[in-house]
């Protein structure tokens, strides 16, 4: 029997009970007698703090501060760095930090007492920018430049060949904050248990990550906390270390209490005081032959990374590796910044840096493009990297590069060639189109040298196989393909198999469900762990196998130096998206949307497809409308109906198309999809309305009073840069 | 000052007493235990809270329950229970419609207000019946398709 292709569709295991309002978030657990938390954060960006006046508690109400930390324990979280405080100590480096929280058994009672909680401080100078956090705005907080890390990278010899070049250009793109807007708020709720262990429940996406950054809080080992996740609505990066901003505190407040203690974040808490995409300015130096061509170029990455370090430098990492996008230049070189400011600090969110330079890098060619009388896409078609073209890192693209019957696809869907001689620029009709890629998993050997992924299959007598491993739903399908990767080696029905949220003390550790590695990384070791269990499976009643990730010899990466094969797949993408703009009010009408895909081999065509659509979606957003200001420190938008995601009426049905690129070392050839579908189509939809307003764009969002204003007052397409 | 207010709720009816000015959200869910209603957003923008109110869609977050006195409320809980209800869930599972599934239990609600009062919708008639619902994971095309696959499969009870 010839088994049947794993993309087939199948039911989503998870889909009834979301449907039906059954399955429970963590919002939706009854802890039985539980306290509540609220949060006590700073009202300003910068300052000593001097005082804290609280009002008189009630009996069974407690305020749990830094001071509350047991001897020994480190007021720390420890999200890849160690630098952001638990709890704020005498000073403050953003609206929102943390000083303590209230406790106690009503909600009600907590809100009344939380408004009467004064702070007093010795308010310092904000820098809220990347321009004021480079200029040391109020002096520096950071090192003695308020830089909080810094890379280069170089390939080729560019200071030869600018000094060559017949022209140098230059250019700033720059990207803004963007909030994720999962549908569930941050929830966590902390039980202690006997013998000084505690339970956590959590709406997250690494249960293993929480309980290594609130062990020190309380100088435990972390397998004294059990980390539970909860179904998760949603998260896109913004649950990945953010947990730990609500887990730490909570655990402080169970441990002083010895109760249980739940914290529930409302919407505007959520969008005011909680980690974003990071804001970027990216300054491009491009030296041109006498026909145009690239020769060099340089480009400096700024990140504003807020008041903490934490994950930043690793999203700076990314951001730089990407910067090149889907292009080779003989001559290049980058250097990141990651600026400290006094904003809420930044965090992973879907692309993890990847993004802001693909949008950098895709506008910038359309502009050099553009300049020239050239035709965007004919010129970035000369640079198009190749299978074993050299990478930003100085290693080589391991695999087949399918841009070119990815670009077909999409010319054809979209009747690209017809309409980008018909409309001109500046006529109010407009297509764009954008080519990105995305490195999958952990940088270079990461998965081997730091993740070290380990996941275990067990069989029990009845023939049910269960997955053990720390990788969590949060909406993208995972309890669904882990499943069926087992299910399909083993040839057994799905429904055999049984994979549950994640409980830190009944699983082996398999790294973060982050990083596009699920699928790719993971499922791999389930590909693996099943094939040795197959031969078994018929003649032994119960056992167990366990696999862990090796990584294939042959690739060198140095991670002191950035050198060498930063990623062996890429997930690659193509995106075309047609627009018409209003004349009058510059409203914008988006009349189609077309993409193409290599991810590898599909594992689920539906669950791929889900994903296309959501993430393409979410990049449109942040592309136009979704603005987020910060004022001062503050955020101005705060709620959903002034934060502006987009509906069912926004944009239309996206033309959905893949190409079958086997991956060598994926299961079943599957390779990491889920960010690489939200890092090509803000650059899309900005290249398809500059064409149409006939104006340079070089920043996004970009809402209808922007496209008004450049309308207006914006610089020619086709100036000279 | 608390009052005693009576309702139907789900086909059954229930009284509570309880301060008038209350959510109607937090009453059904806190009370109730129906916890398939969800909290998105507390300002009547999202549509997760969706229930239905003497049939009408209506945003629980932003209504007080004294306004329901003497009314009649139907919840995820009840709507996925009704032959029309349970069409629209098995059409969201087969089409892809559910990722995170937070927003899911609204759409049901919308679906089932749609199909009950259109019940062959146009796919621009869909996605405005959908507007007032936020979903951050799916992009709504395969919402979209998933409600024209409940509007064909239930095409005999939407037309009662």
């Amino acid at each position: 029997m010839v088994a049947e292709d794993i993309s087939k569709a199948v039911r989503r295991v998870d889909a009834v009970a979301k449907s039906n309002g059954t399955a429970k978030y963590v919002p939706d657990y009854d802890f039985g007698d539980c306290l509540w938390a609220r949060m006590i954060r700073s009202s300003i960006p910068r300052g000593k703090i001097l005082n804290i006046n609280l009002p008189e508690l009630p009996e069974g109400y407690t305020f749990v501060s830094y001071k509350d930390i047991p001897e020994g324990g480190k007021n720390y979280l420890h999200m890849i760095a160690t630098d952001w405080k638990c709890f704020a100590e005498d000073e403050v480096r953003y609206v929102g930090e943390t000083i303590g929280l209230l406790v106690g058994p009503d909600k009600t009672k907590l809100e009344d007492l939380l408004e009467q909680v004064k702070v007093d401080y010795e308010e310092m100078e904000a820098a809220t920018t990347i321009d004021e956090g480079v200029a040391c705005k109020g002096g520096a907080f950071v090192n003695d430049n308020n830089i909080h890390c810094h890379l280069k990278l170089e390939v080729g010899k560019p200071d030869e060949a600018f000094a060559k070049a017949a022209k140098i250009v230059e250019e700033t793109i720059e990207t803004g904050f963007q909030e994720h807007i999962y549908l569930e708020t941050n929830g966590a709720c902390c039980v202690p248990e006997k013998n000084g262990e505690y339970t956590v429940y959590a709406s997250a996406q690494c249960p293993f990550y929480i309980r290594k950054s609130i062990a020190p809080l309380l100088n435990i080992s972390p397998e004294k906390i059990t980390v539970k996740q909860t179904t998760t609505g949603g998260a896109f990066g913004g649950k990945e270390h953010f947990p730990d901003v609500l887990c730490g505190p909570l655990l402080v407040a169970a441990h002083k209490t010895g109760k249980t203690v739940k914290m529930i974040f409302d919407r505007e808490e959520d969008v005011e005081f909680s980690v974003k995409r990071h804001p970027s300015k990216v300054v491009f130096k491009t030296g041109l032959d006498e026909n145009g061509n690239i020769v060099a170029m340089d480009s400096k990455v700024y990140y504003n990374v807020g008041g903490y370090l934490a994950s930043s430098f690793v999203v700076l990492q990314r951001g730089c590796f990407h910067v090149t996008g889907c292009y080779e230049f003989p001559n290049f070189r980058t250097e990141g910044f990651g600026v400290a400011t006094n904003t809420f600090p930044s965090c992973a969110f879907r692309g993890f840096g990847a993004p802001q330079t693909l949008f950098a890098i895709e506008t910038h060619m359309c502009h050099l493009a553009e300049m020239q009388g050239l035709d965007p896409l004919e010129y970035k078609r000369r640079y198009f990297i190749k299978q074993g073209g050299i990478t930003s890192t100085n290693g080589k693209i391991v695999e087949r590069v399918m841009i070119p019957e990815m670009l077909d696809q999409v010319l054809k869907a979209s009747d690209y060639e017809r309409k980008i001689k018909e409309y001109g620029t500046g006529k109010g009709k407009g297509i764009g189109i954008s080519f990105y890629n995305h490195g999958g998993a952990f940088t270079g050997n990461g998965e081997q040298a730091i993740i070290k992924g380990k996941c275990k299959l067990r069989k029990y007598k009845d023939g049910t196989v269960e997955i053990l491993c720390g990788q969590t739903e949060m909406g993208q399908g995972f309890h669904t393909i882990l499943p069926k990767i087992a299910a399909h080696v083993l040839e057994i029905p799905i429904e055999k198999v049984i994979f549950d949220d994640p409980n830190t003390s009944r699983v082996p550790d398999s790294g973060p469900t982050a990083a596009s590695r699920s699928t790719m990384i993971v499922g791999e070791l389930v590909e693996r762990a099943a094939t040795l269990m197959k031969p078994r499976y018929d003649k032994e009643e119960e056992f167990e196998v366990m696999t862990e990730y090796e990584h294939p010899e042959g690739y060198p990466w140095d991670q002191s130096t950035f050198q060498g094969y930063a990623y062996l797949g890429y997930g690659w993408g193509v995106c075309a998206v047609e627009v018409e703009v209003d004349p009058c009010t510059a409203e914008i009408t988006t009349k189609g949307v077309w993409s193409s895909h290599d991810c590898g081999h599909l594992i689920d065509e539906k669950i791929v497809h889900g994903q296309v659509n959501g993430g393409i979606l979410q990049g449109l957003g942040w592309g136009s409308t979704e603005v987020l200001e910060n004022v001062k420190g503050h955020f101005k938008q705060t709620s959903i109906s002034s934060y502006i995601v987009p509906t069912s009426m926004d944009f239309p049905k996206q033309g959905v198309y893949f190409v079958e690129n086997p991956y060598e070392w994926g299961p079943f050839g599957a390779k990491g999809m889920g960010e690489l579908v939200f890092n090509g189509s803000a650059a899309a939809y900005i290249d398809a309305v500059s064409r149409a307003i006939g104006k340079r764009i070089c920043s996004i969002p970009c809402p209808t009073e922007t496209v008004m204003n450049y309308m207006l007052n914006g610089k020619d397409i086709k100036e000279a840069l | 000052m608390d009052a005693k207010i009576s309702f139907k709720l789900n086909g059954k009816n229930v009284s509570i007493t309880t301060d008038p000015l209350r959510r109607l959200l937090d009453i059904l869910r806190d009370d109730f235990k129906l916890t398939g209603v969800k909290e998105g957003c507390s300002e009547g923008e999202c549509g997760a809270c969706s229930v239905l109110l003497n049939g009408k869609i209506v945003t629980s977050c932003i209504i007080p329950i004294g306004a329901v006195d003497g009314q009649e409320v139907m919840t995820i809980e009840g709507v996925s229970a009704t032959e029309g209800g349970k069409i629209i869930v098995e059409a969201f599972a087969d089409g892809g419609a559910v990722q995170c599934g937070f927003c899911i239990p609204g759409m049901v609600i919308a679906a089932y207000y749609l199909l009950s009062n259109n019940p062959n919708p146009t796919d621009d008639e869909i996605r405005l019946g959908i507007s007032g619902n936020i979903c951050r994971c799916t992009g709504y095309d395969l919402i979209v398709e998933s409600i024209k696959l409940a509007a064909e499969r239930g095409e005999k009870i939407w037309k009662k």
